[in-house]
């Protein structure tokens, strides 16, 4: 983990030193666009990392190896597409649950297939979707990204 | 102190959490501390990129505008226009059915049925932002394999919805 800060710490700061030297201004007004976004959602953060140390201490690591690990089978599958699929999760808020799942045991297509669905496949959405592109084509779209969301999961869980 | 925490909800559970701590350290429960120590290993590692990551997040918010390659949408065909649409969906945020606005915004421009669902589904799974977060999170192999591997299924998906919406006079509509 602190490997991949430093990649972020040095790209972060060659890029500031890159822009800055290109164009004062901008670089200024990209860095407080920067902190703002970051202020917008640290509290929220904060509130995820709260309860994902609450959940972590409740829910014992061979439960989550169990049903969401290697040796879980269809259910490796079947829980996490359908959790994905039906809850709408902030990106930035999944990624951290994501973490922590794989270190208490859980696969990598699982954490994979969650990812996907929650990314793609929006069942709460899906009445809003359809007044965009109509009832049958919003069900389409939502059908084959849930299966592509399996294959990605396989897949993945094939290099590991 | 007090009553910008009650007027202000958005810090209801840091100030419990911070409280329960407190308290936990004060009479010695040990549950409570266990919470916060994962909570302290959260933090750190949460502290460690994030704010990094939203400050290459916001140079390129500046650098390469929306706005600029929008324009370009609707003119570009084949290859290129299927990269400009990945290449836009990359520069966004936010959570999916942020994007259906756009993707009417694309459809006026002139975009064709394959880029709008490829916009879709770059959308959802290319923003630079979240692969940021999702490097720092899980790793470069992890991001490089789900990535790699989500790009043919959703420029895939585009192809075969274009295909099959090829006659059936489809169209976004505008909320």
């Amino acid at each position: 983990m602190i490997n991949n800060a430093i990649i972020f710490v040095a790209v972060a700061m060659i890029l500031t030193a890159v822009s800055y030297l290109l164009d004062r201004e901008k670089t200024k007004a990209g860095l407080k666009k920067g902190l703002q976004m970051f202020k917008g959602i640290a509290v929220p953060f904060l509130n995820i990392l709260i309860l994902v140390s609450l959940v972590l201490y409740f829910v014992p690591p061979d439960f989550i190896a169990k049903y969401l690990g290697r040796n879980s089978g269809i259910w490796g599958f079947v829980i996490p597409a359908v959790i994905g699929s039906i809850t709408l999760i902030p990106g930035f808020i999944s990624y951290p649950i994501a973490a922590v799942l794989i270190r208490q045991g859980a696969s990598y297509t699982t954490v994979a297939t969650f990812m996907t669905t929650l990314m793609m496949v929006g069942i709460v959405t899906l009445p809003l979707e359809a007044k965009y592109f109509g009832f049958r084509v919003a069900v389409i779209r939502n059908t084959l990204n849930f299966f592509a969301a399996i294959v990605i999961g396989l897949l993945v869980g094939l290099c590991y | 102190m007090k009553i910008s925490f009650t007027q202000n909800k958005k810090y209801i559970w840091l100030a419990a959490f911070v409280t329960a701590t407190i308290i936990s350290y004060l009479f010695d429960f040990n549950p409570g501390r266990k919470v916060f120590a994962n909570f302290t290993q959260f933090f750190i590692e949460m502290i460690s990129f994030i704010p990094f990551l939203f400050i290459i997040v916001g140079l390129f918010d500046v650098w390469f505008p929306k706005e600029e390659i929008e324009k370009h949408i609707g003119e570009s065909s084949g290859l290129k226009g299927m990269l400009l649409v990945i290449i836009l969906a990359m520069l966004q945020a936010g959570p999916l059915y942020g994007a259906f606005p756009v993707a009417y915004i694309l459809y006026k421009k002139g975009a064709s049925i394959k880029n709008i669902f490829i916009y879709l589904g770059a959308f959802a799974s290319l923003k630079i932002p979240m692969l940021g977060i999702e490097i720092g999170y899980l790793g470069v192999k992890f991001t490089m394999i789900r990535t790699l591997t989500s790009l043919p299924l959703f420029v895939g998906i585009g192809y075969l919805l274009e295909w099959y919406l090829r006659d059936k006079r489809f169209k976004v509509y505008e909320i």
